[in-house]
C-alpha cells in the first residue's frame, strides 16, 4: 500500500484534514473517509456529473480530481449548499417542480446549477441546458430540472 | 369493484388525489442526506471486486487464484465452485421475468464457459478496494477461446457455435430435443392473415433491426452483505425488488428465506434492470468466508458490459388495409436477443405489437435466441419499443399509400373495451380512442411546421401494466400523524403517491402521512417496483390499510363514547355520532384520545392487484435533419397518454418525460458497439451516449384520464409506455423531413446519412 499523504483543505467552510493515497480521488475521500456521501459516483471518469463539487469557485467532477491536489483548496459539496436557515432556492425549486425521481443525480445537478447561478444570475434556457450538459439524468428528461433552475434564478433575482 | 361504465367512478371531489404535494423523501434527496446502496458503511467492512472475462465466448480450462490469495490484505477469493452446484427444478422470479437458477448462478460466476465479454469469473474481498483490484490481476485464468455469435442471424445459422451444450429448442411449448441457440419459438394466431392480405388494397411488408441498448441508470449496482455466525444473512442494496432479491439469495445459496433480510436502500434508477442479482451472492458468500461484511460496487464499465441490456432484435412486419383505412390483417416475426441465457422480452413484445388496434386477422411468431452478450433484462415496457418501431412505421407507410391522416387511421382502427388482443386477452376499459382524439386536437398537431428538412411524425404505443402483490401497514400516532410502512422500493416518488391515496381515503392531508420503505423482515410480501405497478397495487394496499384503519376508528370511537358502532360514521377526517352532534372528533383529536379505550390502531392492506388497466400513449414529434451530417434534432415533442387517474400529476408528467427521453436516446444514439471479437467498444457514458439536457427540448405532456375500473381511484400504471412511441414517431418524422425511411436503430447521423445517400442497410435497399 502506498504511503499516505496529509492534506489540509476547506470543505463547506470548515478546515478539514485527511490522509489519502496518491491515487485516491477527491470523490473517494469525500465519500469513504469524510462520510460526505451526498456526492455520488455514477461513472468514475467525468462523464455523468453525479460527483460535481465546487473547487475554488469552479464546478468540477470530483472523480477526476486527485485528493492530494486539494491541499489549501476551497471545496463546496452538496452538504454545504443548504444553510442552517434553510434550503438554497435551487433545492426548494427542485422540490416544488418535482425535478427529481430517483434522486441519484440530484446533488450533482444542484451543485452544478449553483455554480452557474453564482456567476450568471439570469441565464437563458439554452445556457442552462449547455451548462448542465455534463450532468446526466436518466429519469426526468431534464424538463423539470431546467424549469426548476430557471425558477430558482428568478426567485434569487427578485429576493 | 367499481362500475366500469362510470367514467369517473362516482368521485368528483378529490381532496388529495390530483394535487402536487412535495414528496416526503425530497428533503433528503436535495441535500445529499439520502442513503443509497453505495453509501452503506459498516465496521470491519471488506471490499469486493470481480474479475471479468475479456472474451465473448470461451471455455474456462483452469483458474489459479493462489497468487491473489497470498496478497497482503486479501481475505477471500471465490469462483463458481464455491456456489451451490445443485438447484431445484424450478424457476426463479425476477419481478419482470423469470430465470432458471442454474443460469442465474452461472451468470453470477461463470461455471465452465464465459458467454460474454464481462462475464464474472472470480471475485476477491480485501481490506481496501485498491488491494482487491490488485488481487484481480494476480488471478490466472486459462481460456480456450471460441468464436462468438453476436446477433440473431449468426446465432441461427446452420453450424453456428452453440452457447449451451444443454439447450434444446422449445417450439410451441414442446421440447424438440434439437440443440440450437434458439431457446424457444411461439406463435399467436387469430383469423386467417392470408385471407386478410388478399382482401386488402394495400399490403406493406418491411424488415427492421434494433440495437442492444442499456437502461442507463446513473447508479451502478451495489450490495453490502453480512453473514453472521448464526447463519443469518443481511444485505443492504439498491434494487427494484427486495423480495425478489431475497428469493434469489434463497435459490442460489440454498438457505431459507427466514435467514435472509434484505434492507432496501435508496435506489438510483432501475428501469427494469435492477431485479436480477449479479454480485450479491458473491458478496454474501465472501462475508460467510471471512466473517466480515463485504461491499461490492460495480464500475460503470462493469454496468455496461455485464448488466442490463435490452434485447437487440430483428423484426419483420406485414400489414394490410383497405382503401377506406380498415386495418384487415397484420403479421409479425419477432426475433429477440436473449443474451447469454434464455429469457428475452420477445413474449412481451409479441403481446404489445398490434394491441392498440382492432385487427381481424393476426399472426405473430416469436423467437428467443441466445447470443454472446450479457443476459438481457427488462427495460421499461420490455420488448414493446422494438416492436412498435416496426409496426408503427409500417402503419405510417400504409397511411401514405391510401392518403389518410395517420391519426384518423389510428382512430378508425382503435382498440376499445371488448376488443380482443392478438395475444388473446380482451380489453377492459382503455383510453386509446381518447388518446388519439386528444392528439388530433392538440395545438402541436395542428401547428404549422415550416423550413427545409423538417418533418412531423406520430406513433403510438401499448404496455400491459402489472398488478401483483403489495402490503402496507399504517400505524396511528398520538399526534394525528400516520407512519405508513410499505415494501415497494421508491424509484420515482411512490412513497408520496401511496401516501396520497391513503390520505385521500381517510380525509387527512398527505403531509400527515410519513411513508417509509421497510426491509423484508418488517413488511409483508411486496412484489418489486416494475411493470408500472406500484402506484396502482401498493397504492391500492394503502387504500385498504386506510379502510381498515377507518373501521377501527369507528369501533374505537363507539367504545370511547359508549355507544353502538352502528351510530358512528367517519366522514372527511371526522368521526362522529349520527344521533348526537356533541360526539365528534377530528382525526387528530381521535388520535390523541384513542389509547383511552384500547391499544394501538394499526391498519393493514394486503392486496393482489388483478386488473391494472392497460396503458396507451401517442407521441407527436417535430424533427430537423441536417442533410450534411445526418444529425437529427428534436424540435418539439408531445406525449399524449391515458394515465388513468393521475394521483400526483407532476410525477406522472415526470414518468412521461423520462420515458420519452429514453426513447429518444434509443432512437437516435444508443447502441452497444461490438468489435468483431464480441468486445464492447463503447463501455463508458461518453461513448455510450445517452441524451443530455442539450439534446432535448421541453417535453409537453397531455394527461388523458380514463379511470381504470380495477382500482378504487381509477389508477393505471404510467411509467413504462412513454418509452414505446418515440423511435417510430421520430422515424416517421425523419421521413416527412427528408423522404427516407430508416428501419434500423439507432438512427444515428451515419445511418441517416447513408440512408440519404441511398446506400443504407439492406432493409432500405429492399424497396429501392
Amino acid at each position: 500500500m502506498a504511503r499516505k499523504t496529509h492534506v489540509t483543505t476547506t470543505i463547506n467552510g470548515e478546515e478539514t484534514q485527511f490522509l489519502c493515497e496518491p491515487r485516491n480521488t477527491l470523490l473517494e475521500v469525500l465519500r469513504d473517509d469524510l462520510d460526505l456521501t451526498g456526492s455520488k459516483e455514477g461513472c468514475g471518469n467525468g462523464n455523468c456529473g453525479a460527483c460535481s463539487v465546487i473547487l475554488n469557485g469552479r464546478v468540477v467532477d470530483s472523480c477526476l480530481v486527485l485528493a492530494v491536489e486539494t491541499e489549501g483548496a476551497d471545496v463546496q459539496t452538496i452538504e454545504g449548499v443548504a444553510t442552517p436557515e434553510g434550503l438554497h432556492p435551487l433545492q426548494q425549486k427542485f422540490l416544488e417542480h418535482a425535478a427529481l425521481q430517483c434522486g441519484i443525480c440530484t446533488p450533482g445537478f444542484i451543485v452544478a446549477a449553483k455554480a452557474l447561478l453564482d456567476r450568471e444570475p439570469n441565464p437563458s434556457e439554452e445556457r442552462i441546458r449547455l451548462w448542465l450538459a455534463g450532468n446526466l439524468c436518466r429519469c426526468t428528461g431534464y424538463d423539470k430540472i431546467i424549469r426548476a433552475v430557471m425558477d430558482a434564478a428568478e426567485t434569487m433575482e427578485t429576493a | 369493484m367499481a362500475d366500469s361504465k362510470d367514467p369517473y367512478l362516482g368521485i368528483e371531489d378529490y381532496k388529495v388525489v390530483g394535487t402536487r404535494p412535495i414528496r416526503h423523501d425530497g428533503m433528503d434527496k436535495v441535500t445529499g442526506a439520502a442513503r443509497y446502496g453505495a453509501d452503506v458503511n459498516l465496521p470491519g467492512l471488506l471490499h469486493g471486486k470481480t474479475l471479468r472475462s475479456p472474451y465473448a465466448h470461451a471455455r474456462i480450462k483452469s483458474i489459479d487464484t493462489s497468487k491473489a490469495e497470498a496478497l497482503d490484505g486479501v481475505r477471500a477469493v471465490i469462483t463458481n465452485k464455491d456456489l451451490s452446484q445443485s438447484f431445484e427444478d424450478k424457476v426463479t422470479d425476477l419481478g419482470e421475468g423469470t430465470v432458471l437458477p442454474k443460469h442465474l448462478s452461472a451468470n453470477v460466476l461463470a461455471k465452465d464457459k464465459v458467454l460474454y465479454e464481462g462475464h464474472a469469473v472470480a471475485a476477491v474481498a480485501a481490506t481496501s478496494p485498491n488491494i482487491a483490484e490488485e488481487a484481480l490481476t494476480l488471478i490466472e485464468v486459462d481460456y480456450e477461446v471460441l468464436p462468438p455469435v453476436m446477433d440473431v442471424f449468426a446465432a441461427r445459422e446452420e453450424g453456428a457455435p452453440l452457447l449451451h451444450d444443454d439447450l434444446t429448442t422449445k417450439s410451441l411449448g414442446e421440447d424438440t430435443d434439437e440443440h440450437s441457440n434458439v431457446a424457444s419459438y411461439f406463435q399467436h394466431k387469430y383469423g386467417d392473415v392470408e385471407k386478410g392480405f388478399s382482401e386488402s388494397d394495400v399490403v406493406i411488408e418491411r424488415e427492421f433491426r434494433t440495437a442492444t441498448v442499456h437502461q442507463g441508470y446513473i447508479e451502478p449496482h451495489n450490495c453490502t452483505a453480512s453473514w453472521s455466525k448464526d447463519g443469518k444473512l443481511t444485505a443492504w442494496q439498491s434494487s427494484q425488488g427486495p423480495f425478489e432479491v431475497r428469493g434469489q439469495f434463497a435459490d442460489l445459496l440454498g438457505i431459507p428465506v427466514a435467514d435472509i433480510k434484505v434492507v432496501p436502500q435508496e435506489i438510483g434508477g432501475g428501469f427494469g434492470g435492477k431485479f436480477r442479482v449479479y454480485q450479491e451472492p458473491t458478496a454474501a458468500l465472501m462475508s460467510r468466508m471471512t466473517n466480515r461484511p463485504v461491499k461490492m460496487v460495480m464500475s460503470r464499465t462493469e454496468v455496461l458490459k455485464a448488466t442490463g441490456p435490452t434485447p437487440g432484435s430483428y423484426i419483420k412486419v406485414k400489414m394490410g388495409a383497405t382503401k377506406d383505412g380498415t386495418l384487415l390483417a397484420a403479421a409479425a416475426e419477432l426475433v429477440y436477443e436473449a443474451g447469454a441465457y434464455p429469457g428475452s422480452a420477445v413474449g412481451a413484445g409479441a403481446g404489445c405489437i398490434f394491441s392498440p388496434y382492432n385487427i381481424e386477422h393476426t399472426l405473430i411468431d416469436g423467437y428467443d435466441v441466445v447470443v454472446n452478450k450479457p443476459q438481457s433484462s427488462a427495460y421499461r415496457a420490455p420488448g414493446a419499443t422494438n416492436a412498435a418501431f416496426a409496426s408503427e412505421t409500417v402503419i405510417d407507410e400504409i397511411c401514405e399509400e391510401i392518403g389518410m391522416d395517420p391519426l384518423e387511421f389510428r382512430l378508425k382502427n382503435s382498440s376499445k373495451e371488448g376488443t380482443r388482443r392478438a395475444d388473446g386477452p380482451v380489453f377492459l376499459r382503455i383510453g386509446q380512442e381518447e388518446v388519439v382524439k386528444a392528439a388530433m386536437e392538440h395545438p402541436h398537431y395542428n401547428a404549422s411546421l415550416e423550413g427545409p428538412n423538417r418533418g412531423r411524425g406520430v406513433a403510438g404505443g401499448f404496455w400491459f401494466n402489472g398488478g401483483g402483490t403489495s402490503t402496507v401497514v399504517a400505524n396511528l400516532n398520538p399526534d394525528g400523524s400516520v407512519t405508513l410502512i410499505e415494501g415497494s422500493a421508491d424509484i420515482g416518488g411512490t412513497r408520496t403517491s401511496i401516501a396520497m391515496q391513503f390520505a385521500e381515503t381517510l380525509g387527512i392531508s398527505a403531509e400527515q402521512v410519513k411513508p417509509q420503505v421497510a426491509d423484508t423482515d418488517s413488511i409483508g410480501q411486496t412484489d418489486g417496483t416494475g411493470g408500472s405497478r406500484v402506484t396502482f397495487a401498493t397504492g391500492y394496499a394503502g387504500i385498504e390499510a386506510a379502510r381498515d384503519m377507518k373501521a377501527q376508528i369507528i369501533e374505537r370511537a363507539a367504545k370511547i363514547w359508549e355507544i353502538s358502532p352502528d351510530d358512528v360514521v367517519y366522514e372527511d377526517g371526522v368521526v362522529k355520532s349520527k344521533s348526537d352532534s356533541s360526539k365528534s372528533m377530528d382525526f387528530k383529536e381521535f388520535a390523541g384520545a384513542h389509547k383511552r379505550a384500547g391499544g394501538a390502531i394499526v391498519g393493514t392492506g394486503a392486496v393482489t392487484g388483478k386488473s391494472p388497466g392497460n396503458a396507451l400513449a401517442l407521441m407527436i414529434v417535430d424533427v430537423e435533419v441536417d442533410p450534411d451530417t445526418g444529425k437529427v434534432e428534436i424540435l418539439r415533442a408531445t406525449l399524449v397518454q391515458d394515465v388513468g387517474k393521475a394521483i400526483h400529476p407532476s410525477y406522472v408528467e415526470g414518468q412521461m418525460q423520462g420515458g420519452v427521453a429514453q426513447g429518444v436516446g434509443w432512437a437516435l444514439n444508443e447502441e452497444f458497439y461490438y468489435t468483431e471479437d464480441g468486445v464492447m467498444a463503447n463501455a463508458s457514458l461518453l461513448d455510450y451516449r445517452m441524451p443530455t439536457a442539450l439534446d432535448l427540448p421541453m417535453i409537453e405532456c397531455v394527461l388523458v384520464e380514463v379511470p381504470n375500473p380495477g382500482h378504487p381511484y381509477g389508477v393505471r400504471g404510467v411509467g413504462e409506455v412513454p418509452i414505446v412511441p418515440p423511435p417510430a414517431a421520430i422515424a416517421n418524422a425523419i421521413y416527412q423531413a427528408v423522404g427516407v425511411r430508416v428501419r434500423d436503430l439507432p438512427m444515428c447521423p451515419g445511418r441517416v446519412l447513408e440512408t440519404l445517400w441511398g446506400k443504407g442497410a439492406s432493409a432500405q435497399a429492399a424497396d429501392d
